[in-house]
């Protein structure tokens, strides 16, 4: 058995996706910036991908920019309402201690450039208050970014209600929608927002390939100079195949949302039930305000990367917040900031369903982790001194 | 290429030498559950010689398998040997570790002597 439990990580790539990029590759392979007809074809196909886009989420054409991802798209967004509210004089921003490192570590950059940073704390389910944003808002802040949904824990933000926040106090809202747009139903309109990041491969898109939505009027500095590309927000020759597989891939994402919701969400909730049988384990984020594919799980007395290890073994392919598995010696910020002490924090895993999952692999990703836990708790001291009552029981 | 040598990945999914001593003659604990590494040491030692020797590790595969090669390479070793074994000789037994994970063999070095120094606390006659 093999079941690909990461894809709040990466996605395969959809047949629809595929086999509408593989012209852009060897046949139509021209340079949308040329001026005879191989180029412009190519340059049709993007245009065709970014109206298609738009529609898809409720903007117009001209209000999407192509990236080479999230992390891009992300930085972009930031780094351009930083330039605005410093013209004004404005150098403050508002986000949240949940948010993805390519919008923290942009934030820290800008701090390092003398901007003003409020990260809000989360509640313990992870979730970002509007009524934290609102307090948080002062006169010189340029920018509030929270993101859609959290790409560890799942939570779907309340991004309309701080949409209209911001609205209602004249101030750019970001969102980044990476784990979000494909998986839950978005509009920008409805949303409220100024600008809004996204990454083909988490909806069966290609990997290299991302969007930046940005409303018309608000102002996007370029990152990378070099060409008139993307009406001169963003240099470098198109990815031609990307773009129109990535439009391929979030009409067929965002056609299928209700019908995997229906079939995801009851087969999410199976899986946190089984696991929560599981001594002394704890869901992490929200059980209801979640992403239909995501669980993520603390188990006390256990270390992330063994667990993950041993059902790379049983066929199972996962994620954890544990120090070893991020390559730095904390734990993630994430479950840090939703409470979890740094020793349980170690102990978590992240399994994000694919749409084809089916109760049959939940079940046997129940007994596996349920064996692989019981395994490293057999030899864990960390473990031996709670049940000996030398150290206490946090989950 | 794997993360790990097959030798580390043998001793992580089979370690040897699990366990604990309940009459233990040194037992060392090295690390903090806060760096995500806990190790834990129990020596049984007669006339100088580790006879038997156990261990308990929280942490990752790197970790799990350095402790149990580490108690490998000493068990059945005189005492005076078992103080000589460096984090190298662990990570060599193991056909290597990651640049990053070297911190894991030197936990198990420093579980080792600790094991030892406890003994030594436990039994000043043997020094």
């Amino acid at each position: 058995m093999f079941i690909y439990a990461d894809n709040a990580a990466t996605t395969k790539m959809s047949r629809a996706a595929v086999e509408a990029m593989t012209p852009y590759l060897c046949e139509c392979y021209g340079n949308p910036s040329s001026l005879y007809a191989l180029g412009q074809r190519a340059k049709d196909a993007v245009e065709a991908a970014r109206e298609k886009i738009a529609r898809l989420i409720g903007a117009e054409a001209r209000e999407i920019t192509f990236t080479s991802g999230g992390s891009e798209a992300d930085n972009q967004a930031i780094l351009s309402a930083a330039a605005v509210g410093a013209k004004a004089g404005k150098r403050h921003i508002v986000s949240d201690a949940i948010e993805h490192h390519a919008v923290l570590h942009t934030l820290k950059k800008l701090e390092r450039e003398g901007f003003e940073v409020t990260l809000l704390p989360v509640t313990p389910a992870g979730i970002v208050e509007p009524s934290a944003v609102e307090g948080a808002i002062r006169e010189d802040t340029c920018l509030v970014t929270v993101m859609a949904a959290n790409n560890e824990i799942g939570t779907i933000q309340p991004i309309e209600e701080i949409g209209e926040i911001c609205r209602r106090r004249g101030v750019p809202f970001h969102t980044d929608a990476v784990q979000a747009v494909g998986h839950i139903p978005l509009d920008v309109r409805t949303i409220g927002c100024d600008l809004l990041s996204a990454s083909a491969h988490k909806f069966h898109g290609p990997k290299g390939v991302g969007f930046l939505y940005a409303r018309r009027g608000a102002k996007l500095v370029s990152l990378i100079e070099g060409g008139a590309q993307e009406r001169n927000k963003r240099a470098g020759t198109e990815n031609v195949a990307g773009i129109v597989a990535m439009a391929a891939a979030l009409e067929e994402a965002v056609g299928a949302i209700p019908e995997n919701a229906a079939r995801l969400v009851p087969l999410r909730d199976r899986l946190i039930a089984g696991l929560a049988r599981i001594p002394h384990a704890a869901l992490n984020g929200d059980p209801a305000r979640r992403l239909p594919s995501n669980v993520n799980f603390c188990f006390e007395g256990i270390e992330g990367e063994s667990l993950l290890l041993l059902l790379d073994d049983r066929g199972i392919a996962a994620s954890s917040g544990s120090a070893c598995t991020s390559g730095s010696l904390d734990p993630s910020h994430v479950l840090l900031a939703i409470g979890r002490p740094h020793g349980v924090a170690h102990g978590s895993l992240r399994l994000s369903l694919g749409e084809d999952v089916t109760e049959e692999q939940v079940d046997y990703m129940i007994g596996a982790v349920g064996e692989v836990v019981a395994h490293l708790r057999g030899f864990s001291p960390v473990w031996r001194d709670l049940v000996a009552e030398k150290t206490q029981f946090v989950l | 290429m794997a993360l790990y040598s097959e030798k580390v990945m043998d001793h992580f999914r089979n370690p040897r030498n699990v366990g604990v001593i309940e009459d233990a003659d040194g037992v060392g604990e090295v690390g903090n559950e806060k760096c995500g590494d806990i190790m834990k040491i129990y020596l049984k030692i007669e006339d100088g010689i580790i006879e038997d020797v156990k261990f308990e590790t929280f942490g990752c595969a790197s970790a799990v398998a350095s402790s149990s090669m580490a108690t490998e390479l000493i068990k059945g070793k005189p005492v005076a040997e078992a103080l000589e074994l460096t984090n190298k000789a662990v990570a060599e037994a193991l056909d290597g570790l990651p640049a990053y994970k070297m911190h894991c063999s030197v936990l198990a070095e420093e579980a080792i002597k600790n094991a030892l120094e406890d003994y030594y606390k436990k039994h000043p006659e043997a020094k």
